[in-house]
Formats: structure tokens, C-alpha cells, sequence
């Protein structure tokens, strides 16, 4: 390869260098509009216009809802004021109960909440911190700093 | 009631006054040119680590003798716990984990204190800058963090600790990942001292570069550890899942791995120095990040154990601190180390340059992707989480192009490669990969593009490394002797090189192997049930009740059957209740083989309804940890010790 003068290797130093990041930017701006999973409670449910998005819906297992027919379940979640029905097929998490913080993700079809994910966490006196937030805006929140 | 625990507390604020003067008294000496000044240094970083490991021995003590009038022993662990987790328990919480921490800054310091072939006045400055990290900390410790509170009155037994984390592999995960973090702390150390002193030469590189090798490898197999506990404790089948207190430790990590490839180039051609100084601040800002994010409460995570937001923020200010001061160090004193650059375009270089920058730039792709919801949060409050797609549509593809440069680079000569060469060597690799893809296509099933190019990029990794091992032993026209002689005097280093770079080659297999061809099965079954999952057949045999050392227990007894229908062999999941943590957890069945692993988890159920089982293939999942454990190998191999000094060359 013939040799470069200075100003050429650095011409091409920053070219290459400039691909790349613009590679990435495009890469990364391109990704997050698509792939971003945003988070509602049951409330902003009702409220929101949502086509088929994938989203993320979180709040507080409703007592006595969770109806488990083979590897269906179907169960409420509630932020104390409103209520979202789940359905979803698959393994529950070990930490699922009835009163429990969960996160659910999927499609929200106007009626029912469509998940192909449920979490909730390791620890059992640990809230999702999303959930806690729902909680909280809905002024239903019982835990630490409630009041404020 | 004794008073060990308050020695223990004395001795570590001892150790804060130790570390005060190992901050500044070497570095007087440095300044001063007074070598018996500089020489405390030595003295100072071994009394530290011996009041640290002092004050370490008698917080794991108390945990032994389950000293519940120490709050910290009373709140993490239990009088039945297994003596191995008692010990693990120390680190398992914020306080203890602190003190391993600076466990093990000690002990980097020390090795930097008592070394014979680092240069007098670098050393002394190297050992202040350790001296200083470990007094901010150990301030950090005393002020906010003491793990040798007491509680009165002391309970009569302890709350006992999360037996998610009663695990093996998660008991050596913390030790194994701070040896990297904290590894990390010599070579920003050394990046201080060069901005000190205004000149970062061979000589620097080749003594720095030992710390940040152990570093890499150590962190490479603590991540590694991680993963591995996350597949086979969660009972969710997945290795990593782009969660962001996984990020946090994948952050450094990349940047360590820029910097162990960038530190060559200073040694072998005195140039990149200014970028590797910034590279080794920043590794060490990220590790810091890294090891308080999990902590700090301010990101969701599925890991977040025991999370303490008002701690976090101190945390922050500390973070932002020790990050800004070396940065405006830098900006300072950066350009002092400046050199020019004379490789031509078609060199080592360049494929070193482009190494280090796609591992940049991907990893600020994933700190935007782990920090893009905190931020869009505080911008509009809109919450919202970024998973595995966002990753596997940028992080992957950079990572994809640097595959392609890590096979060419090794072939490639310093300075100025011969074209033709270059490509006569690269032409194995490439019928390699041409003959991959084609098999590939005839015998894998489902045909997908991303996978086939998974695979395809794999095995020109393996073809570069075959190439490089093969040129160095004199290609097929030698003797066989002279083969073995050529061979055996390949520098240990290099094969290090080789041995790494295949595992990455291995990792990408397993990775490849276990999200592109695994299969999934969710059925709701009762005993004598035969259900399959990809190619391996499962039957459900029996589910009782059974009752463990500290838990009570659902048990599926599964058998694993041939095409024909015979037992090959049996396995258990179980679903396991801890009553003294109130806590249930899914222990998944796993067959691991080096072809593929079976997999299967008990979901709810009983045995008037069924029982809900997912059961996996996941074919090469083990070679993700095996490349893994390979690439740490190939780290420590690589280290090159620097020749030691004379006493009076030193000064």
C-alpha cells in the first residue's frame, strides 16, 4: 500500500473514525424507537391510546383473580384504582402471589392485557420500582414514604 | 458479648489513618526526590492490608460463630445455614461487600508495594494513588457503612440470607468480579502516576500491563460466574439478559478489553498512550459504577437484592468525584503524552485501532441502553425498560465487525503489513468459513441468516487463529521436529493471544448454539406424561413432597429418553420452600453435556390438575462458560512479567 502523507492518515483516521460512530448513532437511534418498551399502570391504560405496541403493564396482583386453567393463567392487576386483566401462557415466576408487585409484558388489545412475560422479583419484600411509582401517583402507596 | 467486634472496627480505622499516610507521604517522596520517603510506601501498603485483613477475619467470625449481637450477622445470615454460605454472607451485603472491597485494593497495593520491577519514584506514586482510593473508601465505610454495628438486644436467630444466593457459584461471583473491578483501580493508578509525571513509555506499559491482564481475567470469569448462576438458579433457562446490573459489569469489562490491546501498543510501538491513559481512567470509572449501580437503587433490576437509595446518592457525589478529578487531570496534562503515530495504514495497528474503537463505541451503546430510562424518566417521566432487542440490534452487529478484525489482526505485522501476505495467510480462514456456511446451510435447521452468520464469523476466528499458531510453526513445508521446536518457542504471550481469541471463538458458538437453535416446551402433564423439546424426549416419572437441610420441597422426577424410548437418564426439579426466609424457589433440572444441555423446570401445579413443566434443548449452552473460562486462561497466560530492576538502576 502506497504511504500516506499526514494529512491524508488523518483525513482517513477521521473518516473511519466518523463511520463508525455514525454507524452506531444510527444503530442505537434506530433501536430505540423501535425496541423501547414503555411502562403504564392500569390507569394509564384507560387513558392512553395504544395500537399494538409491545408494553409493559405493572401493579398489585388482585386478591381472589388468579384463575390458572392448564398453563392459561388469568389474573388482575390493580394500582388501587383501576384493574387490567392479564391473560398469559406460560411458568409463572416462583414469587407470584395473590398481592404481590408483578410486571407483566405484551400487548395491551384494549380489553385484556396479552402478556408473553411476567416478572416479579427475588426478593419478596421488594416492590418494582415501577410499581411502587403507579402506587404512589395513585396515592395508594402503604410503604415507606407514604404521606409524603 | 466480646469485644471482637469492636477490634474489628478499631483496626479498620486504624487502616484509614494507615491509608492517609500511604496517600501522601510516598508521593511527598516522588515530589521531593527523597527515596526513603518514597520507600514508606512498601511499609505502609503492608500494615494496611494487615489491619484490613485483621478487621476482614473478624467480621467472617462473627458470621462463623453467628455473632447475632453484630446487626450485620443478624440480618444476613442464620445459626443453620451451611458453613460455606456463612462465609459468603460476609460479602453478601453492602456493608461486608465494602469491606472486600477494599480486601482486595489492599492486596493489589501491596503486590504493586513489594514488586522489584517497577521503577522507584512510578511505584511510589502508584501506591499513593492506591493509598488515596482506599481512604476515600475506608471514610465512605466508617462514616455510612460500619459492618461491626451492634444490636441490642441480640436477636436469637438470624433473618438469614436470600437462598437464591445459598448458591456456589454466586458465593465466588462477588470475590471473583471485585478482583476485577478492583484490578482495574492499579492500572487507573498508573494512569495517574504517567499524568504525574508527564511521560507513559514502554517501561510503563509493560509494568502496568501485568494488573490489568489479572484484572480482565478475573473479571471475564466473575461475569462468566454470574451468568451461570443466572441460567442455572433463576430456572428461566436464559444466560444473560441485557439486565442493568449485568450491563454495569459488562461496562468495564469492554473498556478493560480496549485497554489490554491498546497497553500492547504502547510496549511493542510507543504510541496510543494519551488514549490508553484515558482508557484506564475510564475502565476504573465504570468499575466503580459497576459496583455501586447495584447498590444505589437507581436502576430496575431483576438483581437488585437490598437496595439503599439514600446510600446511592452519596455514592453518586463520591462516583462523580473520583471520576472528575482524574478526567480534568487528564484534560490538563493529556496532551503531554501525545506521540506520532508512523504505522502505515495496513498494519497491527489498525486493526487495533479498530478494536478499540468498536469496543468504545459499543460500549456506550449499552450505558445509553442502560441509562436511557433513568434519563427519559427525569426528562418527560415517561417510564419505560430497554432489552435484549435494542441490544441484539446494536451492540451485536459492533461486536460482529470486530470479530472480523480480531482474526485479521494477530496475522497482521507492526507497523507495516505485506498486502499479499496478509491475504495469502487469510485465505485458510476464509475457505474455512466459505466450507462453515455451506455445511452449515445443509445440516442446520432452522436456516436463519443471523445465525449462519454467527457461525460464519466463529469460524474465521477459529481460521485466524489456526493460521497464526500454524505461520509460527513454519507452515506445512517444515519438519516435523522443527515444527514442535517452532512451537514450543512461541512465547507463552502469544499463545495467551491464541488461547483468548479462541474462546471468544467458542463463546460466539455457544451463544449461537443456545439462542438460535434451542427449543421450548410448555405443558401442563401428569407422571407417565412424555413430552419433547427439540430433540431430547422427557417423561415426567413421579412429583413428591421431600424435605431438605434448612427447606421442605416439590420434587418432578424426570427421565431423559432415547428416539427409542429408553431411559438415558434421570433428573429433578424442585420447587423449594425456605421457611426461615419465607422464600420459594425454582431449582431447575439440568443435564449439562458438551453437545447441548437438557433442561427442565416444575412449574405450579398437583396432581388432580397436572403439573405445568417447561423443559428446554439448548444445544452448546456450556460453551458460552467454557469460552469464557478459556478467554480468562488466555488473559493470565499473556502476561509478560517486566524484567526486574537493580536497586540502584531503580533510583
Amino acid at each position: 500500500m502506497a504511504d500516506l502523507s499526514p494529512k491524508m492518515r488523518r483525513g482517513l483516521g477521521i473518516t473511519a473514525v466518523g463511520a463508525v460512530l455514525a454507524l452506531a448513532a444510527a444503530l442505537v437511534l434506530v433501536a430505540l424507537e423501535d425496541t423501547v418498551v414503555y411502562f403504564y399502570g392500569p390507569t394509564d391504560l384507560k387513558s392512553k391510546p395504544l395500537d399494538d405496541r409491545r408494553i409493559r403493564v405493572g401493579g398489585l396482583v388482585v386478591e381472589g383473580s388468579v384463575d390458572i386453567d392448564g398453563i392459561d393463567a388469568r389474573f388482575d392487576v390493580s394500582d388501587g384504582k383501576n384493574d387490567v386483566t392479564i391473560m398469559y401462557r406460560g411458568l409463572l415466576p416462583d414469587l407470584f402471589r395473590e398481592g404481590q408487585g408483578i410486571i407483566a409484558e405484551g400487548v395491551f388489545n384494549g380489553q385484556n392485557f396479552m402478556a408473553d412475560t411476567v416478572l416479579a422479583k427475588h426478593d419478596e419484600t421488594y416492590m418494582p420500582k415501577e410499581v411502587a411509582e403507579t402506587l404512589k401517583e395513585q396515592g395508594v402507596w402503604q410503604g415507606e414514604g407514604a404521606g409524603n | 458479648m466480646n469485644g471482637l467486634a469492636e477490634i474489628g472496627h478499631f483496626t479498620l480505622a486504624l487502616s484509614a489513618g494507615t491509608a492517609f499516610l500511604m496517600a501522601s507521604i510516598p508521593m511527598l517522596g516522588a515530589t521531593l526526590d527523597d527515596t526513603r520517603l518514597m520507600k514508606t510506601g512498601r511499609m505502609a501498603a503492608l500494615v494496611l492490608l494487615g489491619q484490613i485483613l485483621m478487621s476482614f477475619g473478624l467480621l467472617t467470625a462473627a458470621f462463623l460463630r453467628s455473632d447475632f449481637s453484630v446487626k450485620l450477622v443478624a440480618s444476613h445470615s442464620h445459626s443453620l445455614k451451611p458453613v460455606l454460605y456463612k462465609i459468603a454472607g460476609v460479602w453478601g451485603n453492602h456493608e461486608g461487600s465494602l469491606l472486600l472491597w477494599v480486601l482486595i485494593l489492599a492486596i493489589f497495593s501491596s503486590m504493586v508495594a513489594i514488586s522489584r520491577r517497577i521503577e522507584i519514584k512510578r511505584q511510589a506514586r502508584v501506591v499513593s494513588i492506591q493509598g488515596m482510593i482506599a481512604f476515600t473508601f475506608l471514610l465512605f465505610m466508617l462514616m455510612t457503612s460500619n459492618p461491626f454495628l451492634r444490636l441490642e438486644p441480640a436477636p436469637l436467630d438470624g433473618n438469614g440470607l436470600n437462598p437464591l444466593l445459598q448458591d456456589p457459584g454466586l458465593a465466588f461471583h462477588p470475590p471473583m468480579l471485585y478482583l476485577g473491578y478492583v484490578g482495574l483501580s492499579v492500572a487507573f493508578s498508573f494512569a495517574i502516576a504517567a499524568l504525574i509525571e508527564g511521560k507513559a513509555d514502554k517501561d510503563w506499559a509493560r509494568q502496568a500491563r501485568p494488573f490489568i491482564l489479572i484484572a480482565w481475567s478475573a473479571l471475564t470469569l466473575g461475569i462468566a460466574l454470574g451468568s451461570w448462576w443466572a441460567y442455572y438458579e433463576l430456572g428461566w433457562g436464559g444466560w444473560w439478559f441485557w439486565d442493568p446490573v449485568e450491563n454495569a459489569s459488562l461496562l468495564p469489562w469492554l473498556i478493560a478489553t480496549a485497554l489490554i490491546h491498546s497497553v500492547i501498543v504502547v510496549e511493542k510501538r510507543n504510541t496510543f498512550k494519551t488514549w490508553t491513559v484515558l482508557l484506564a481512567i475510564l475502565g476504573f470509572a465504570l468499575s466503580l459504577l459497576g459496583t455501586f449501580i447495584v447498590r444505589s437503587g437507581l436502576l430496575t433490576s431483576v438483581h437488585a437484592f437490598a437496595t439503599d437509595p439514600a446510600r446511592g446518592m452519596v455514592i453518586l457525589v463520591m462516583l462523580m468525584a473520583s471520576i472528575g478529578g482524574p478526567l480534568l487531570l487528564f484534560a490538563l496534562r493529556g496532551d503531554r503524552l501525545a506521540s506520532r503515530d508512523t504505522s502505515a495504514l495496513l498494519s497491527r495497528e489498525t486493526a487495533l485501532v479498530a478494536n478499540n474503537l468498536l469496543l468504545v463505541v459499543a460500549t456506550a451503546t449499552v450505558l445509553i441502553g442502560t441509562l436511557y430510562p433513568l434519563g427519559l424518566e427525569a426528562w418527560n417521566g415517561a417510564r419505560i425498560s430497554v432489552g435484549p432487542p435494542f441490544y441484539n440490534a446494536t451492540f451485536a452487529p459492533l461486536m460482529g465487525l470486530m470479530v472480523i478484525f480480531m482474526a485479521t489482526g494477530p496475522l497482521m505485522a507492526w507497523q507495516r503489513a505485506d498486502s499479499r501476505l496478509l491475504l495469502r495467510r487469510l485465505m485458510p480462514p476464509l475457505l474455512l468459513v466459505v466450507a462453515g456456511i455451506g455445511l452449515s446451510i445443509l445440516l442446520l435447521e432452522p436456516h436463519n441468516v443471523t445465525a449462519i452468520a454467527t457461525i460464519g464469523l466463529a469460524i474465521w476466528l477459529i481460521g485466524g487463529v489456526v493460521t497464526d499458531i500454524a505461520v509460527t510453526a513454519g507452515g506445512l513445508r517444515a519438519g516435523q521436529t522443527d515444527i514442535l521446536r517452532r512451537l514450543g518457542g512461541m512465547p507463552i504471550s502469544r499463545w495467551g493471544v491464541n488461547i483468548a481469541h479462541l474462546g471468544v471463538a467458542v463463546f460466539i458458538l455457544g451463544a449461537a448454539g443456545s439462542s438460535f437453535f434451542q427449543s421450548e416446551t410448555i405443558e401442563r402433564v401428569f407422571p407417565g406424561d412424555v413430552l419433547r423439546a427439540g430433540s431430547k424426549i422427557y417423561r415426567l416419572e413421579d412429583v413428591k413432597p421431600v424435605t431438605g437441610p434448612n427447606y421442605t420441597s416439590t420434587a418432578a422426577e424426570l427421565s431423559l429418553l432415547s428416539d427409542q424410548g429408553e431411559i438415558i437418564d434421570t433428573m429433578v426439579s424442585e420447587i423449594r420452600f425456605y421457611p426461615v426466609a419465607g422464600t420459594t424457589t425454582t431449582e431447575a433440572a439440568i443435564r449439562p453435556r458438551i453437545d447441548g444441555d437438557a433442561y427442565a423446570v416444575l412449574g405450579d401445579g398437583d396432581a388432580e390438575r397436572g403439573y405445568t413443566l417447561r423443559l428446554y434443548n439448548k444445544p452448546l449452552v456450556s460453551w458460552i462458560w467454557f469460552g469464557a473460562a478459556l478467554m480468562a486462561l488466555g488473559g493470565i497466560f499473556a502476561i509478560n512479567r517486566p524484567p526486574p530492576l537493580e536497586d540502584e538502576a531503580k533510583q
